[in-house]
């Protein structure tokens, strides 16, 4: 029978992706949680020497690293069940520069957003909001940015739903809101009302009180 | 390829990217046209509706539907023309080679970048990062020719045209990649008697001085 492994977080939006994926497609597999801020596992360093972070999926001991290679991986090799990327070059050209959009600008900025103080904070919100722009544009009239259902790039923007969201409501900001972006907020409710991500999503609670404990601890370093 | 197919590439000549894209193109045998363009002086209208994002070349214009990114753009010339087939049949290989073109865009350009706009103990320590990142990739071309194994493949074309900008990094890092990565600048020799390789390496004198242009304006000298 065929062995699947996936070594992630439970808090983490990377990790959280794969599991989305491998859900939509029905297949089974084991996670392994890895406390990835605290310490490396031998495994998850034999797994991915070179970069050393999560998520890895490992499937007949063969380890894929990159949450956007385990995407493409997945969608080619479990071809039953939902595509996650359409079968079009022209398409699926599109999916890559959006979901390295996601990777590249997007996740990173909103992060910084949450994250620093003063000057670079109002920075990093402006650039933020620019990049929200940009995805609301993109949205345009589908419901999902995959069309009528979920695909690679929507999993991929799976920060912005919902982690993004509880970071920026306890760093005391709005930057995401459904009067300044209408077609996002339209698409979070969509995108967390569909079983599979609802039923996976870490929980709320416990991801604020990680998130709250390390704001304090961020707080008291900086004093 | 059939006569009604347009192709056209948004190129800037020196552009290791670029050229990364014309070997893809060569290796599947396609014809196509070139707008140069002045990145530095002003870009065209084509190239800033094209990319509104990035503004930036390379740019594949397929029968005017644009396609942007150069590693993007070799996974699109890849699956649109499958023959010859660049990235490996099976998923395993498949992520693997997606792995390996993820790490090289990642790194490979930003470590040179850094070795040729520093100096002192900074340039040191890039010279140090590149060289360690030459050897990363030795170790997952194993003891195989290329590192898509017995032949030429995908992520041997994501990173040949970057080693256009690799004598660059020497002139400037003290160092001699022959030296320092043996195997890899075999790779590199290797991959040059190609055609596709061949035909479309631009020569790193002129590379050179078009860096030290970009050295004056970043005001490293």
């Amino acid at each position: 029978m065929a062995e699947v492994k996936l070594f992630g977080n439970w808090g983490s939006p990377f990790s959280g992706r794969i599991e989305f994926a491998l859900k939509l497609k029905g297949v089974e597999y084991e996670f392994i949680d890895e406390d990835i801020y605290n310490y490396k596992s031998p495994l998850l360093l034999k797994y991915n020497p070179v970069h050393k972070k999560i998520p890895v999926l490992v499937h007949n001991g063969k380890p894929i690293c990159e949450s956007l290679v385990i995407l493409e991986y997945i969608d080619e090799t479990w071809e039953k069940g939902p595509s996650l990327l359409p079968k079009d070059p022209y398409e699926r050209a599109l999916v890559r520069f959006w979901t390295k959009f996601l990777d590249e600008k997007c996740v990173p900025t909103l992060w910084k957003t949450c994250w620093s103080i003063g000057e670079e904070q109002e920075k990093a919100k402006e650039e933020s909001t620019e990049l929200l722009k940009i995805l609301e544009g993109t949205l345009s009239d589908k419901k999902f940015f995959g069309g009528d259902s979920i695909g690679m790039v929507d999993i991929v923007a799976n920060f912005i739903s919902y982690w993004f969201i509880i970071l920026q409501e306890l760093a005391g900001l709005q930057v995401l809101t459904k009067e300044k972006f209408p077609k996002l907020g339209a698409w979070i409710d969509d995108y967390l009302n569909c079983n599979i991500i609802k039923e996976n999503l870490p929980p709320k609670d416990k991801l604020t009180a990680y998130f709250r404990a390390r704001f304090e601890a961020a707080a008291a370093a900086a004093k | 390829m059939p006569t009604d197919e347009q192709l056209l590439l948004l190129d800037l000549w020196v552009s290791p990217f670029s050229t990364r894209v014309k070997i893809a193109l060569a290796e599947k045998g396609l014809s196509y046209e070139t707008q140069e363009e002045d990145v530095l002086g002003g870009k065209s209208d084509l190239l800033l509706k094209s990319n509104p994002l990035y503004a930036k070349v390379p740019v594949l214009l397929h029968n005017g539907k644009p396609v942007v990114e150069s590693t993007n753009i070799v996974y699109y010339i890849d699956e649109t023309w499958p023959s010859p087939q660049l990235l490996p049949a099976c998923s395993y290989g498949k992520s693997r080679a997606r792995f390996w073109a993820d790490f090289i865009d990642k790194k490979v350009f930003d470590a040179g970048s850094s070795i040729w706009k520093t100096k002192g103990e900074e340039l040191e320590a890039a010279k140090k990062e590149f060289i360690d990142i030459l050897k990363k990739l030795e170790g997952a071309m194993g003891d195989k020719d290329y590192f898509g194994g017995d032949k030429f493949g995908f992520v041997d074309v994501i990173l040949i045209g970057l080693t256009t900008w690799f004598y660059v990094y020497e002139k400037y890092g003290g160092f001699k990649i022959e030296k320092e990565c043996p195997k890899f600048a075999a790779w590199i020799n290797r991959c040059k008697k190609r055609d596709s390789v061949a035909k479309n390496y631009v020569d790193p004198e002129r590379t050179y001085e078009f860096v030290g242009m970009l050295r004056k304006m970043h005001g490293v000298e």
